[in-house]
């Protein structure tokens, strides 16, 4: 494979504004960013940055102005079916029960699975979650942070290359939002897959992710990497070790400067 | 057992109350007939009633199935697209604002002896605009991750149509469907009343009033009432078949 093509998810000098020459409104600037085999990176920067177009990029909703964006040494113009997306929003089905939420991506994506194994496989996952016993329930009947666990389960069931989150545990509250820390550590030991995280949050980019990346102000760009290294289970302490907590410092001084270039 | 009984009770309080009423005031048939007035007509006129409460209620279903199929379909272009949208709303409430009424005489004599079609026609042109209403918003609404969990999977447009947008439509469109019954109804009498030689309850409505039977006018109401009633509850039916997943647990 090419060198330049050895991350799994390669972004290399991305260009793209919205709207049409006159009043465009540029949102990504030259940006490049790569992601290795299994890693996870985390997307911060001032809100309205462009992060979510980034996520859309990836996934193949869009296709950037200039530049280029390639998964597994393949260049991305179009939606593919090896990408799990998770939103803010779980976007849970009202009419179908849990376990048929969890199996839907498996009915449009081709899968070698037969409808039991399917069906395992979704429990399984389900299970990881600590969602057990919820499958056959509405997600009407369950609590924001559940919800959040079965979307998780549904971005994960076709075996995805690469998952994007956009900002999945927004929504929640602090205490459910460090539960799904936990299981999103589960789930990469148990679930191998790379992923992109967009968060606003530094404590979770710094827990969950191994590289940060900041980006700049619109039109965005990278503005600065921070690479972190995890226990194979981490616990919320290591959030607390004056290391971390440096890395932190360090972040939020960056995010700064970005917001000050912005009023610039 | 509870939810059969509460509603006869109420029924059979308002019934008592409609005979008390002009019991008291001592009006005159041609005033206000009676409940007690009722079962007369019913009973001298009772083929007429069957025959004509099947003729009103098939043109009305079959009235209103059109409108269901049009009203679905316009639904659709304008929720999909947004330049369909824009051209087609002023001209669907235009049309939605032109009292049926008006439109009765001239369907009449653009089709003249076809009263099954004419009928049909109204019952169809009055009932439609809810659904198509309905469906447009309950499509254009549609929150775009919806779209998009569907869309980075390679989901083609129909596909996230049938999955996604057509269920999530669904509770939306049984809400506009009931009130699309009630209309259809309006519509087939207005039609069945107006037209010469006609047939169905408005035309014997019609015929109480011609030949100054005014029991026959109340009962022809009683029977309208409940071929609404029970078409409703039909839709009810549905409802619960197909969108029932929308009615939250009181719990």
């Amino acid at each position: 494979m090419a060198s330049s093509h050895e991350n799994l998810i390669a972004i290399n000098g991305v260009t793209h504004a919205y709207g049409k020459d006159g009043d465009a409104l540029p949102v990504l600037k030259n940006l490049t960013l790569g992601v290795p085999l299994h890693g996870f990176t985390a997307v911060v920067g001032p809100s309205g940055c462009g992060k979510s177009t980034l996520t859309r990029l990836i996934a193949g909703l869009m296709r950037p102005d200039e530049g280029e964006v390639w998964l597994h040494g393949e260049r991305v113009s179009s939606p593919r079916s090896t990408v799990g997306m998770a939103f803010q929003n779980p976007v849970l089905l009202e009419w179908r029960s849990i376990l048929k939420n969890v199996l839907l991506p498996l009915e449009i994506v081709p899968t070698d699975l037969s409808k039991q194994e399917a069906e395992e496989r979704a429990l399984h996952l389900l299970h990881l979650v600590g969602l057990s016993g919820f499958e056959d329930k509405r997600p009407s009947e369950l609590s924001g942070g559940m919800r959040q666990r079965a979307s998780l389960c549904r971005s994960l069931i076709h075996n995805p290359e690469v998952l994007i989150l956009d900002e999945p545990f927004g929504a929640l509250d602090a205490f459910t939002r460090e539960d799904l820390w936990l299981t999103m550590h589960k789930l990469r030991a148990e679930e191998p897959f790379t992923g992109v995280l967009i968060t606003h949050d530094l404590r979770e980019s710094i827990f969950l992710a191994d590289e940060v990346v900041v980006l700049s102000d619109r039109p965005a760009t990278v503005q600065y990497t921070v690479s972190l290294t995890h226990e194979a289970q981490p616990s919320l302490d290591e959030l607390y070790t004056s290391e971390a907590l440096a890395t932190l410092n360090e972040l939020r001084e960056q995010i700064r400067i970005a917001r000050n270039d912005a009023e610039v | 057992m509870r939810q059969y009984l509460i509603p006869t009770f109420a029924m059979i309080i308002f019934l008592l109350f409609w005979e008390a009423l002009v019991w008291v005031n001592d009006w005159p048939n041609y005033k206000m007939a009676s409940p007690s007035d009722l079962w007369p007509a019913f009973w001298r006129f009772r083929e007429l009633f069957l025959s004509y409460g099947w003729e009103t209620l098939w043109r009305t279903v079959v009235g209103l199935l059109i409108a269901i199929v049009i009203g679905v379909f316009l639904g659709m272009i304008m929720g999909f697209s947004k330049v369909m949208r824009e051209g087609l709303y002023p001209l669907l409430v235009g049309f939605n604002a032109i009292p049926k009424a008006t439109v009765v005489p001239i369907v009449a004599l653009m089709f003249v002896g076809q009263h099954d079609l004419n009928t049909i026609l109204i019952a169809f042109m009055i009932s439609f605009f809810p659904i198509a209403v309905s469906v447009s918003i309950g499509l254009s609404t549609l929150e775009p991750e919806y779209r998009d969990i569907l869309r980075s999977l390679g989901a083609s447009k129909i596909t996230i149509f049938w999955k996604i947008a057509l269920p999530k439509t669904l509770p939306e469109f049984f809400g506009a469907l009931k009130v699309a019954v009630t209309l259809a109804f309006i519509g087939t009498n207005l039609m069945e009343i107006v037209s010469p030689h006609g047939r169905g309850l408005g035309a014997l409505f019609d015929s109480g009033k011609t030949n100054s039977d005014y029991p026959l006018m109340f009962a022809v109401l009683i029977a309208l009432a409940v071929l609404g009633i029970a078409l409703y509850y039909v839709v009810v039916f549905l409802e619960r078949i197909f969108a029932g997943w929308a009615e939250r647990s009181a719990d």
